[in-house]
This record gives structure tokens, C-alpha cells and sequence, in this order.
């Protein structure tokens, strides 16, 4: 039993039904890192998708501007409870860049600039439910947020968001990724609140 | 030893230490006894449930069950403005401590010390410059203080009174005093050379700030020709205040 | 701007778990083999766990992650750690 401290709030809003079990609300945006910030000139930024049968798909920076892009709206959930609502970005839907791309894999792997890990199955990424996003709130994403460019999968908690996204690898087994191999669940609903191992 | 718990901390005595920072005492019951430079784990929690955590280094050596915090408010922060503003006498919160053996200072220690602080970086020290003087320790000490205005410095009473075997310089990063002739500006090599040591009497360096301040002043010390295994660091950091 | 804290940020999640002061002991790296206190690590975090990274190599050598009743602790990017311990 803990001790209460009389007055203390936090910095929290009331949350509504909007916010998964166990989430607030905040209007800033925290900056979570497991590492340093990589900064990938974009000349030499790359993004690939590499199949079970060792095909792989590259977009250059220009070749990934020049794809159809959509404006997504959506809240997001992070892991260490707070949630943020109507974030607003800009970026490809992961079914323009998987058109192309024959796979019969289940799962994905998703790897980032500077070493990150994380997986999830692969339809967890199509059908409208994910994005590599440049933009975030009409601006240009900046390299705390996961700039030049970070996967956005908002119905799972926000560490799979993978900023400095750099590609996916396309698996026949599931490969658990950095937070998922340290205590995290593996896939992370929020809704039925899995954040960690065993939840 | 023994594994950490959170134990129970009432608030005794809470002063102003300057326009932005609070010295708190907290008393422990049970509280073991620590070493100059050791911290502590903070844990409020709200009435529903929702807690918050952050690490606070100690001002003072051991005193019985008493522990001294002095913390600066961080602005948009989520403890430490409650800790500064709203925690009264007689408050409670949960502390969990002393943690940290590395960042320390034993009072029978024989090599001279150099300290150098940045902003709140100075609490852990002022606990070894207490520390020397309540165990009537004759070894040597200097002081190297860099702030941003004289507005910020913390203990000023105290650093004031003349103390043998204690040099202080204090270095103004924005603005100095009158009469001061260093320009006011960050830690330079020459700050380094004129007010620590002599890299050859091998001093035990402790260094604790805001990361880029001491990675600097770890840098400039090593360049001097002091010993890494000689220069003790403490990073203070950007995590939500 | 610089992110990390540094290994004394250990001290009070690691001694939950251990009954010795780990931040002074002296850990080598799996991958570039440097050796240094524990406190003299990078850390990132805390949230959403505690991630350790070697000064040289900036590779991962320890991760923290503290859920309710349990805590996970993963050392693969640790070759040994020198303990000292009172006799």
C-alpha cells in the first residue's frame, strides 16, 4: 500500500472513451529513447521491404516523396500510459508500398536507423491501419519524433511506431523485436491493455 | 546490505534555496545512514493511484533519520514543481535510498578533491563539502561553481563563510557580479588549470551537472593529464523534472 | 542536445533487485570489450525501461524493464562484471 501525497495530480487531463484502460491524456507530446538520436541525411536515406524469399524492395528519399501520400488523423496510445488524440500526419499508407511486394509471411520485422527492433504480423500493417509518415502536425517530423521518417501504427501501443524507420523484413516466424525481447508483449492492444509479458 | 523499499518520508522543514529551488528535510524512520554523494528515489502518488518517480541527490551527509534534498523547479516538470510549490510540513511521500556507491566521497579519504558542479549539479557536493567538515577531515578541497547569474547559487550563506582547506571559484556562465574579471561564458580549460589541481597530486575529481556540462568538464579535465579512473561523474538529466 | 543520463541513474532500480551496489562495479562490454563502472554507462529512459549503452561502441550492454511485481533485467551485451564486496 502506498502512500498518498497529499495534492498531487501529475500532469494529467481528464481522460473520456476515447482513452484505452489504464491511458491519460496529455497535449504535449514526450519524447521516449532507448538510444541516441540518429540523424540520416536524407541523399543517403533508404527505406526497403525485404520478403521471406530474400527479394527486396528500395525507395530512395525522392522515389518515397513522389508516392501517393495521405493526410491520417489518430490517437495515439503510449505504453507508459499517456494517450494523445487527433494527432495529425502526413505520409504513405503501407499498402501503396506493399502493392508490388509478393509475400505469403505472417509477421514482420520492422528495423530502424540506429538499431531498433520491432515486430508484429504483417496484417497488422495493411489495410489502411499503417503508415510511413514524414509529417507530423504540418510540419516537417522532426528527428526526436522519428524524423526523416517513422512507421505510424496507432490501434497498438506506440513502441511499435518504430521511429527513423529504415525497413521491414517480411518473416515466416515471429522474431521479437528490442522492448518485446525485454519484458513488453508481444503484440500490444491497448485496448485489452497488453503491456507486458504475460498481460 | 540489503535490497531496496520505499519507505516513508515526512516533511520537517522546507526553505527557499533561490527564486527556483527548495531545500527540503524529509524525516525516515529506519533510515540506514548514507554517503556524501549518494541519492535517493522520490515517489509521489495520487489519490487514484497514479504515481510518478524521479532521483534527487542528497545536500547533507547522514543525520540520523533525517535526509536533505534540495530540488530545482523544472518548468512544465511533474514532481518537481509539486516538491518546490505545494508539498507543505508535515506532507508525506516515499523515498527509497541511499542508492549510488560510485559517486561518493568517504570521509576517511586521504587524496585532495576537486569538485566541479554545474547549476543543481552542486548538491551532491555540498554533501562532501559537509561532509569533510563534520568529520573534521583536513584533506584538501577546491570548488570549481559554474551558474548562470549569482541569483542561482544555492547554500550562498554557507559557501560565504570562510573555511580552511576549502577554495571556491565560481564561474558565471550569463552573467557575473561586479567586480568579477572573468567574462561571464561556459567552462574553459583555463577555469580547470587555475582553480582545481595540479593533475600530478592526483586529486579524486567529481564532476556532476546537466550531461553536456559535464561531459565537457570531464573532457577538459582529462586533457589536463588527469587520470579517468580519477574523475567520478554524475549526469543530471533532461527526464521530465 | 544530449539525451542520456548516466549509470548512477541505475543504482535505485538495480538495487531493487540486487543486495550489492551494482553502479560500482566494473563491466565489460560484449561488443567492443571496454571496461568501466556500471555508473560510467550512457542510460536512456527511464521510460519505458532503462537501456545502458556502452561510451565507446554506443551498443546496448544492459536493459531494465520494470513492470508491476516484476522486473526484467537482460545483461547479453555484458561479458562480467567485477564485484567488489565487503569482506
Amino acid at each position: 500500500m502506498s502512500i498518498i501525497s497529499r495534492g498531487f495530480r501529475g500532469k494529467r487531463r481528464d481522460d473520456g472513451d476515447r482513452v484505452p484502460p489504464g491511458q491519460y491524456l496529455v497535449d504535449d507530446f514526450p519524447v521516449l529513447s532507448a538510444g541516441p538520436t540518429p540523424r540520416v541525411p536524407l541523399d543517403r536515406w533508404e527505406f526497403a521491404i525485404d520478403t521471406e524469399a530474400e527479394q527486396t524492395h528500395r525507395w530512395s528519399w525522392e522515389e518515397f516523396m513522389a508516392l501517393p501520400s495521405e493526410t491520417p488523423t489518430a490517437d495515439i496510445h503510449c505504453v507508459t500510459k499517456w494517450s494523445k488524440l487527433d494527432t495529425t500526419w502526413e505520409g504513405v499508407s503501407l499498402d501503396v508500398l506493399f502493392e508490388d511486394v509478393e509475400t505469403a509471411a505472417e509477421y514482420a520485422l520492422v528495423y530502424s536507423y540506429g538499431g531498433y527492433t520491432t515486430n508484429l504480423p504483417l496484417e497488422d500493417l495493411l489495410d489502411g491501419k499503417a503508415w510511413i509518415v514524414h509529417r507530423f502536425d504540418g510540419e516537417e517530423l522532426e528527428p526526436r519524433h522519428g524524423g526523416p521518417a517513422r512507421l505510424i501504427v496507432p490501434h497498438l501501443y506506440f513502441w511499435k511506431s518504430a521511429k527513423w524507420v529504415r525497413g521491414i523484413r517480411l518473416l515466416n516466424e515471429d522474431w521479437p523485436g528490442f522492448w518485446e525481447t525485454a519484458g513488453y508483449h508481444n503484440y500490444g492492444d491497448p485496448w485489452r491493455e497488453q503491456r507486458y509479458e504475460g498481460d | 546490505m540489503r535490497r531496496l523499499t520505499w519507505r516513508p518520508a515526512e516533511l520537517v522543514d522546507g526553505s527557499a534555496e533561490t527564486a527556483t529551488a527548495r531545500t527540503l528535510r524529509f524525516r525516515v524512520p529506519g533510515w540506514p545512514g548514507h554517503l556524501a554523494g549518494q541519492h535517493v528515489d522520490v515517489r509521489l502518488t495520487a489519490e487514484d493511484g497514479y504515481t510518478a518517480q524521479r532521483s534527487y541527490s542528497m545536500a547533507s551527509p547522514a543525520d540520523g533519520d533525517l535526509v536533505e534534498l534540495t530540488v530545482e523547479r523544472v518548468r512544465d516538470g511533474e514532481v518537481s514543481p509539486y516538491l518546490t510549490e505545494e508539498l507543505r510540513v508535515g506532507d508525506q511521500v516515499e523515498l527509497r535510498g541511499p542508492v549510488g556507491g560510485w559517486f561518493v566521497w568517504r570521509t576517511e579519504s586521504k587524496a585532495p578533491v576537486l569538485l566541479v558542479g554545474g547549476g543543481s549539479g552542486i548538491v551532491p557536493l555540498m554533501a562532501m563539502i559537509r561532509a569533510r567538515r563534520q568529520a573534521g577531515s583536513r584533506v584538501p578541497f577546491r570548488l570549481l561553481y559554474s551558474l548562470r547569474d549569482p541569483e542561482r547559487r544555492y547554500y550562498a550563506e554557507e559557501l560565504r563563510r570562510p573555511e580552511p582547506g576549502l577554495d571556491i571559484t565560481y564561474l558565471y556562465t550569463r552573467s557575473a557580479p561586479e567586480g568579477v574579471s572573468r567574462p561571464a561564458g561556459r567552462i574553459m580549460l583555463d577555469d580547470l588549470a587555475e582553480g582545481g589541481w595540479p593533475a600530478t597530486f592526483e586529486p579524486d575529481c567529481y564532476v556532476c551537472g546537466p550531461t553536456e556540462f559535464v561531459e565537457a568538464a570531464a573532457d577538459l579535465l582529462l586533457a589536463l593529464g588527469h587520470a579517468p579512473e580519477r574523475i567520478r561523474t554524475e549526469r543530471f538529466g533532461p527526464t521530465g523534472g | 542536445m544530449t539525451e542520456h543520463l548516466d549509470g548512477n541513474a541505475l543504482a535505485g532500480p538495480l538495487g531493487e533487485i540486487f543486495a550489492v551496489d551494482v553502479t560500482s562495479a566494473v563491466g565489460r562490454c560484449a561488443s567492443c570489450g571496454l571496461t568501466g563502472p556500471v555508473a560510467s554507462l550512457r542510460v536512456y529512459g527511464p521510460d519505458p525501461g532503462l537501456v545502458a549503452r556502452c561510451p565507446g561502441c554506443e551498443e546496448v550492454v544492459l536493459r531494465l524493464v520494470r513492470g508491476p511485481g516484476t522486473a526484467w533485467l537482460d545483461l547479453r551485451g555484458t561479458v562480467s562484471l567485477r564485484v567488489n564486496l565487503p569482506e
